[in-house]
């Protein structure tokens, strides 16, 4: 029907010999534009949404229950279901707060000088084996569910940590460990991105001037690719801040200030999948768990920022 | 201290391509030799020959000699010691995304431990020798990067001075830049000609005449002829040079 009636606007306009014939095609064009807004429209309005929501239910605690920030950022005692001497319901998120940036700092201090390793070899001395076998290696790597590697560090690294320090054998450093695997792929390959963008008008000046293969790396390749290597760090450090079900299954799970390296502890993300079913909507126990996962939700940001900074700064530079 | 260059019974092979078919060549110490040709003649394959960069491309196979002073530089010359003492200019100014200090520091620093005095010295004197010192002086921190064509050029071919080679190969030095910065660069090669020898690849025939005391024409992997510039370009001997340089083909 609307075919037929836009052939005789166009019929119309024929006659009056302005427009001749557009206008079925204008009208895919008007379609194609309402159909992609729309999606982009969905898009912005679920992110929007999502941040809003998470922030009100967040902030609730501190607006509707009247947590003072100091306690909850500060405080080291987590049982909301209690108060504390001054009357404050004991939420102290700090331990969590500590134990998710000891994970997330520890893991990529791990992982890291494997995938600087791992990326210099496959991009500067062996490229052909580089490109047909390690790439897709990793990228299969990369789409490995993280309960996997929960399991792996449930069956192995945990008992192997039991044996070697004693105790539980769960704790912060079979977290981090678990996390480095995880995060292992994702920073090599950003990485081996990051070095295989480096010109090779860079390298030839350097070996031109009789540098070694080391020398051009340290000299011009890796300070070249620093800002994708920085860049491949950051997204390593987002990832294992907000991995969840792989850290629970290793940590332990005790809300308490961390100890050492090899007592058992938790994270935001521990403590939110453990928490959020058994606390009804709209309780105190429940607003707060909203409050810890706005913390994860700004971290997150932050770090999404500090990509898109350092990308600015590497773009300026390499103009 | 300027060096000569001599190549005898030069072939070389990319997998069973022949690209270049038995050179003769010596090319003096203290001149510019320029290398002139159509695309693909195998000029620029020669010129990196004579510091070995071709070793990085596989399936590169050379036989023959080449020689730097009496040493033959295949046989008897650590690779690394070898591009030092023949550095090398390229076609693409490629300054690294370093400072213009550490651009022009970089060799210097990689074959030795000069003190922060000792780099001063060498950055200015070398900066000097390019006529670049006085538009880079008060920025040595900004990077390379931020230089335009003709003066990055100029920054690399620095950069090349810094080690004090005995030979310096340039490559197309000017293909990419203005006819002012151009003629910057051509200056700059007669110049530093007296003590590093300079050996350029050409596309740009007036060029050769400019600079160049002798010339070697290249076509499809042979060397036709090398003569004395003037001479070449008035008298040439063989057919294939007289149509080349009159315009017949090219």
């Amino acid at each position: 029907m609307t075919a037929i009636g836009e052939k005789t606007v166009s019929n119309k306009s024929e006659s009056t010999a302005e427009v001749v014939g557009v206008s079925p095609k204008r009208g895919i064009e008007r379609r194609g534009q309402i159909i992609t807004g729309l999606c982009v429209t969905l898009v912005v309005v679920l992110v929007v949404t999502l941040i809003f929501m998470v922030c009100s239910r967040g902030l609730a605690t501190f607006t509707k229950d009247g947590i003072p920030l100091g306690s909850f950022f500060g405080g080291t005692t987590w049982n909301p279901h209690q108060n504390g001497a001054d009357g404050v319901p004991l939420v102290g998120a700090l331990p969590m707060i500590v134990g998710s940036f000891s994970v997330t700092l520890l893991s990529c201090l791990i992982a890291l000088p494997f995938a600087l390793g791992a990326s210099i070899f496959v991009v500067e001395i062996a490229p052909g084996f580089g490109s047909k076998i390690f790439r897709p290696l990793t990228e299969v790597l990369v789409g490995i569910p993280s309960v996997v590697f929960g399991l792996v560090g449930l069956g192995i690294i945990v008992p192997w940590m039991r044996g070697l320090v004693g105790g539980t054998g769960y704790g912060i450093l079979s977290a981090s460990i678990v996390l480095a695997f995880m995060i292992l792929p994702t920073i090599t390959s950003l990485s081996t991105d990051a070095l295989a963008a480096v010109p090779n008008s860079y390298r030839d000046g350097s070996y031109g001037l009789g540098c070694t293969r080391w020398q051009t790396i340290v000299g011009v390749v890796l300070p070249s690719a620093l800002p994708g290597i920085l860049t491949a760090i950051i997204m390593g450090m987002s990832r294992a801040f907000g991995e969840a079900l792989a850290v629970q299954m290793v940590i332990g799970n005790a809300a308490q200030m961390p100890q050492g390296l090899f007592t058992p502890a938790s994270t935001l993300t521990s403590v939110l999948t453990m928490g959020m079913g058994n606390e009804a909507m709209g309780t105190l126990p429940n607003d707060v768990l909203w409050a810890l996962a706005m913390v994860l939700l700004i971290m997150s940001l932050v770090f999404i920022l500090i990509v898109h900074l350092i990308g600015r700064k590497g773009a300026a530079k390499n103009d | 201290m300027a060096e000569s260059m001599s190549v005898k019974d030069l072939n070389l092979y990319y997998g069973d391509h022949q690209a270049l078919k038995d050179i003769t060549l010596d090319m003096p110490a203290g001149k510019v030799t320029a290398f002139i040709g159509p695309s693909g003649c195998g000029k620029s394959t020669l010129l990196r020959c004579l510091n070995r960069m071709n070793d990085r491309i596989e399936g590169c196979r050379v036989e023959g000699t080449v020689k730097l002073g009496d040493t033959d530089v295949y046989e008897n010359y650590d690779v690394y010691e070898l591009r030092r003492r023949v550095g090398m200019v390229f076609q693409k100014p490629n300054p690294f995304p370093l400072s213009i200090y550490d651009n022009v520091a970089y060799g210097p620093r990689h074959h030795g431990k000069p003190s922060k005095a000792e780099l001063d010295q060498i950055v200015e004197t070398t900066l000097t020798d390019v006529g670049l010192w006085d538009e880079v002086k008060d920025k040595l921190d900004h990077s390379g990067l931020s230089l335009s064509g003709g003066q990055a050029q100029r920054l690399c071919i620095a950069r090349a001075l810094a080690v004090n080679p005995g030979v310096l190969l340039m490559d197309e030095p000017t293909s990419a830049l203005d006819p002012i910065s151009t003629g910057l660069v051509e200056e700059l090669a007669v110049k530093v000609a007296k003590e590093h020898t300079v050996i350029i690849v050409t596309h740009n025939m007036q060029q050769a005449t400019r600079i160049s005391t002798k010339c070697a024409f290249f076509y499809l992997g042979e060397l036709v002829e090398a003569a004395p510039t003037a001479q070449l370009f008035s008298t040439p001997k063989d057919k294939r040079t007289e149509d080349y340089l009159t315009g017949r083909f090219g």
